[in-house]
C-alpha cells in the first residue's frame, strides 16, 4: 500500500466534495490512482480526455507513483 | 510573458509591451465571454487555473512559438475568477518581422493554451444551472 495524495481540480472538486484527500491505496501508476477515484466518488469522466500530474509535472497514465506522492487529476481543460 | 490574474486585462497596455524597432508586425487575439453557448443563454462565467502548471506549461508555449518563429516577442494574460458578458478572457499577442509569421504565432499559441493549461470554465446559465465546459460533454461520450 502507499500514501497518495490526490488533488481534484474544477468538475472533480465539485464530484467529490473535496479539494484533496489522502488514500492509503495499491496503485502502480496513475491510471491506477484515477481508476480508485473514480470507483470512490463515482465519475464516470473517461480518462483519455483528462490530463494528470505527478507532484507538480505533467505525467502520463501509465507514469509509475511512489509512496508519498501528489497526483493532481485535471479534468478536461477548457482555457480561453 | 505570461501572467494568469483574476485583474482586467488592458490590450492596450500589453500591445506597447511588444513594441520593437525591429518588428514590422503585430498580431494579437481576444477572447471574449459571449452570451450563448450551444444553445444556453450565458449569464458569465467563472474561470479556474491551477497556476503553477498553467504558468509552466503556458511558458513551454511562447518558447515554441519562438522555435519556430524567428525574432518573434510574445506575450499571453489569461483570467481567473468571475467574468461578466464582453470581458476579454485571454489575450495573446505577438510582434515579429513580418506579418506571415505573426498571423501564425498568434494562432499557434492560442490553439496550444486552450488545450494545454490547466484551466477550466464554468458557464453560469440565465435559467439559474451551471456547467463546466467539457467535462458534461467528455462524460456524455464515454
Amino acid at each position: 500500500m502507499k500514501s497518495i495524495t490526490v488533488r481534484y481540480f474544477a468538475m472533480f472538486r465539485e464530484a467529490a466534495g473535496l479539494g484533496q484527500e489522502t488514500l492509503q491505496i495499491d496503485a502502480a501508476t496513475a491510471a491506477d490512482v484515477f481508476a480508485a477515484t473514480r470507483h470512490r466518488h463515482g465519475s464516470s469522466e473517461p480518462s483519455g480526455h483528462c490530463k494528470v500530474a505527478i507532484n507538480d509535472v505533467m505525467a502520463d497514465w501509465d507514469s509509475p507513483v511512489s509512496d508519498g506522492d501528489t497526483v493532481l487529476l485535471f479534468p478536461p481543460v477548457a482555457g480561453g | 510573458m505570461l501572467k494568469i490574474t483574476t485583474d482586467t486585462i488592458d490590450p492596450d497596455q500589453l500591445r506597447k509591451d511588444l513594441f520593437d524597432a525591429g518588428a514590422g508586425a503585430y498580431c494579437s487575439f481576444e477572447g471574449w465571454i459571449r452570451n450563448e453557448n450551444e444553445g444556453h443563454s450565458v449569464l458569465r462565467l467563472e474561470y479556474e487555473a491551477y497556476e503553477p502548471l498553467a504558468l509552466t506549461e503556458g511558458k513551454k508555449i511562447l518558447a515554441e512559438a519562438q522555435d519556430r518563429f524567428p525574432h518573434l516577442h510574445a506575450h499571453c494574460v489569461h483570467r481567473t475568477g468571475l467574468l461578466e458578458i464582453g470581458e476579454c478572457a485571454v489575450w495573446v499577442g505577438v510582434s515579429s518581422a513580418h506579418r506571415d509569421e505573426a498571423f501564425q504565432a498568434c494562432r499557434y499559441i492560442i490553439d496550444q493554451l486552450k488545450v494545454r493549461l490547466p484551466i477550466w470554465k464554468k458557464e453560469h446559465y440565465v435559467d439559474g444551472h451551471s456547467g463546466w465546459v467539457n467535462c458534461e460533454r467528455c462524460a456524455k461520450s464515454a
